[in-house]
């Protein structure tokens, strides 16, 4: 499925990379060779073929809901681009 | 005497037991090679005080009869690996002053095992792409690319995404380094520059503290000289670790013991989809040959068939952008990482993540973003997950009539920077014969078999059965034995 302008401008925002407007023409023509390309898959007959997510067979472990690590807030901390005491700071969300 | 960045690890362990040299000498000969090297671009950030220090403590831990299994070995880290206090980039802008406070757990296990880490090797950004050129701190060049590689009218790849890890060994800079495989990016890069590369199953070294590229493809592996060093390297990496939910709890066996088993009666699987129109007729007639050392060697060589091996790439190319979308997602400018200066919380979000990741990434995060959009999900996520269990049959089936499966590792050798940047699809098919096993979860192991009319390696990729990579070493130490390339690159440090 060719993909336009306006779905570019759509999964930029979802996925949080501002492509300028000039650009998004390009990059549709892009994704659009890429997924024109893996549409061959049309081609499989998956008819009572179950999905897999994951190559282990086994469902994954589980483990009892304790903390048994932390406590180590100025080690988190140590690459935040802006931190205030022991918490991430962010641009002003709410007025 | 030959020159200590010369030996393999096994010499080296030897040489360090017997007293030949110590730690100190042997990491000082790899610093020394590094700094003639640098032009190569192997290195986001190298640590030789790190090394030094390592070196020294190993010589004292010999003194005293205490040596690990891989005790005094310089080894370069891909910096895809976080480790404590080294600043650890993903070439990536979004991470070029990310210092972890913790280490990766493979990277522990190898320096618990006394292993000198020279530094971080480069890599393409996040690990995607096949020739090192996506990342942001530069490429590496492949030693292959002449006497002057810099300088090289042609600057050939490295391969990718481990590009400086198969630069530095393959030029002499390293004994051996990490590498991590989500489509190849072990095996390619070691078919490209001449040397060993091993894929493990999926879930015997842990991922943690790992940057995840696409969880439920990536994992981590050796890279050496020998097909004996990267057995030596994957048994300190390997093992169950309770952090990574996926790694799974099996014993490591002593891949030693493999390597010199007999192949007599050993079923070895020629793939026939494999041969693909228009092949490098060098790489076929290697293939050729490496059937038949094997063969000579007492293996039975045996037909056969992987049918839906032509879908692999493309279903490759829905899963892997797809989970990345979702693994990137953490790169928002808040808890680490670069922040873009915005009015609000999304524009400083769109302005940290457009600014820090590279033309490629964004791609695939764009890609993958659609794929799993609302409408679109079933259409090519699903899908691409059903495909993906044919794929895995196909190889569940071919394995109940052989042991190993013989297969080139890359359609070509290696190519020049900017050969193939125009059409994104067309850098893609570098992973066409590699990928398969990502989706299938399978170990895979690619040594170098011969050059090509123009002088450049040419790798065989072995394929195991799931957790059964003492095969692998068994069957690819016979073809080394057969093989015997000894080629080094026209410049070595």
């Amino acid at each position: 499925m060719a993909i336009d302008q306006k779905t570019v401008a759509k999964i930029a925002h979802l996925a949080r990379i501002r492509i300028p407007e000039a650009e998004q023409g390009s990059v549709a023509s892009e994704l659009s060779g890429i997924l024109a390309w893996v549409e061959q898959l049309n081609e499989v007959n998956v008819e009572g073929v179950d999905p897999l997510a994951s190559v282990n067979d086994a469902s994954l472990r589980v483990r009892p809901d304790v903390v048994d690590d932390g406590g180590y807030a100025s080690d988190i901390l140590k690459n935040a681009p802006a931190s205030t005491a022991s918490f991430f700071t962010v641009p002003k969300v709410v007025e | 005497m030959t020159k200590l960045t010369d030996l393999t690890i096994a010499q080296a362990l030897e040489g360090l037991a017997a007293k030949e040299f110590s730690a100190v000498e042997l990491t000082e000969a790899h610093i020394a090679a590094m700094d003639k090297a640098r032009s190569l671009n192997a290195f986001i950030t190298e640590t030789p005080d790190l090394a030094r220090e390592q070196a020294k403590a190993s010589d004292a831990r010999r003194a005293a009869g205490e040596a690990k299994d891989l005790d005094g070995i310089p080894l370069g880290m891909k910096d895809l690996y976080c480790t404590k206090g080294v600043r650890t980039t993903a070439a990536s802008k979004i991470l070029e002053n990310f210092v972890p406070p913790y280490e990766s757990t493979v990277s522990q296990k190898l320096a618990d095992a006394g292993s000198v880490m020279l530094g971080k090797t480069t890599l393409d950004e996040f690990a995607m792409g096949s020739s090192g050129g996506t990342s942001a701190f530069g490429p590496a060049i492949s030693p292959w690319s002449g006497p002057n590689p810099a300088e090289a009218e042609r600057k050939l790849i490295p391969g990718g995404s481990s590009s400086g890890s198969s630069t530095a060994v393959s030029a002499r800079l390293a004994m051996g380094a990490t590498g991590t495989d989500t489509g190849g990016s072990i095996r390619q890069p070691a078919s490209i520059t001449g040397i060993v590369g091993m894929k493990p199953t999926y879930g015997r070294c842990s991922r943690w503290g790992i940057i995840a590229f696409a969880s439920s493809l990536d994992q981590a592996g050796p890279m050496a000289r020998s097909v004996s060093d990267t057995a030596l390297m994957l048994r300190v990496m390997a093992g169950f670790d309770r952090k990574d939910s996926t790694s799974v709890d099996i014993s490591v066996p002593n891949y030693m013991d493999a390597l010199t088993k007999s192949v007599k009666g050993l079923k070895v699987g020629i793939p026939r989809e494999y041969r693909l129109d228009g092949m490098n007729k060098d790489t076929e007639k290697l293939w050729d040959q490496s059937a038949a050392m094997l063969r000579d060697a007492g293996a039975e060589v045996v037909d056969i068939s992987l049918p839906h091996t032509k879908y692999a790439l493309p279903v490759y190319y829905i899963i892997a952008p797809a989970e990345a979308s979702s693994n990137l997602a953490r790169y928002d400018g808040v808890r680490f990482g670069l922040r873009e200066t915005g009015e609000t919380l999304d524009a400083m979000y769109e302005a940290t993540r457009s600014e820090g990741f590279g033309k490629e990434v964004q791609r695939r995060i764009l890609i993958g973003t659609y794929v799993l959009s609302a409408g679109y999900y079933d259409a090519y996520y699903r899908k691409a997950q059903r495909v993906r269990r044919l794929i895995r049959n196909d190889f569940l089936e071919a394995f109940r009539s052989c042991d190993v499966i013989l297969a080139p590792a890359t359609p070509g050798t290696a190519f020049a920077f900017g050969e193939k940047t125009g059409d994104p699809v067309q850098m893609y098919l570098e992973d066409v014969f590699t990928v398969t096993l990502n989706l299938a979860g399978l170990p895979g192991l690619c040594l170098p078999v011969g050059l090509s009319q123009e002088g450049l390696p040419i790798g065989m990729q072995l394929i195991g059965r799931a957790f059964d990579e003492s095969t692998l070493f068994t069957a690819a130490s016979a073809l080394e034995r057969a093989a015997a390339f000894s080629h080094k690159p026209p410049f070595t440090a």
